[in-house]
């Protein structure tokens, strides 16, 4: 998918280094395959709306960014609840698909790469309820 | 593309922000400025120090334009989730 993975916390650079070696790389079996930045001051979080002030970390914001820098989506979640990596990679084919037909395919709600996608256009208004079905929104 | 660096047994260097040093001035509240992440906008550059297998490197968001990026904040290297 070619995309760039950047992970950010408030954790200085020294231990971001000895968690990848002590911890992460005996879970992975090899090192973090992406960098993992440091926000000391919390000044990145901050300009990104994820920062919490009253502990001092920063909160489970992910961000997609396209290569216009633009920012096409965000999830945020409180510390305690991890995220769906698989997820974030669905949204972000999505997207690429819909940046690589220029706009002419969007994608349906439940959309997942093979499946079906939706070219707007004058025709399928009032339409969609003829090409696509709700239980399309619910499968695997 | 992200320049490794050497690192030293100086203190990480901190972003401070603008401090009022002229003490005798009315105290000055500085509205920071917080506009919401929105899509369909920029995403906020920034620079900063980064780990990447075994080096240290300096890196900037706008070296990767051109890329998709995706940007993941957590609380903290071993919290447990």
């Amino acid at each position: 998918m070619g995309a760039e993975v950047l992970s950010v916390s408030v954790d200085s650079v020294f231990v971001h280094k000895v968690w990848n070696d002590n911890e992460l790389s005996k879970m992975l079996g090899h090192d973090i395959p992406f960098m993992m930045c440091s926000d000391q001051d919390g000044s990145i979080g901050k300009a990104y709306g994820i920062y919490d002030e009253d502990s001092g970390v920063e909160t489970r914001g992910r961000f997609i960014i396209d290569p216009d820098g633009i920012v096409q989506g965000f999830e945020v979640l409180t510390p305690p609840v991890g995220r769906n990596v698989s997820e974030s990679l669905r949204q972000l084919q999505a997207f690429q698909l819909v940046r690589a037909t220029g706009g002419a395919e969007v994608t349906p709600s439940g959309w997942k790469p093979g499946k079906q996608t939706l070219k707007p256009g004058i025709d399928l208004v009032s339409n969609v309820w003829k090409v696509w079905k709700v239980e399309q929104a619910f499968e695997d | 593309m992200p320049e490794e660096f050497k690192p030293g047994c100086e203190r990480p260097p901190i972003k401070k922000m603008n401090v009022e040093t002229d003490i005798a001035a009315e105290p000055v509240v500085k509205e920071e400025k917080k506009s919401m992440i929105r899509v369909g906008k920029p995403a906020p550059d920034f620079t900063t120090r980064a780990f990447h297998q075994g080096k240290f490197k300096n890196i900037g968001l706008s070296e990767l334009k051109g890329k998709w990026v995706i940007l993941c904040f957590y609380p903290g290297d071993f919290t447990f989730v």
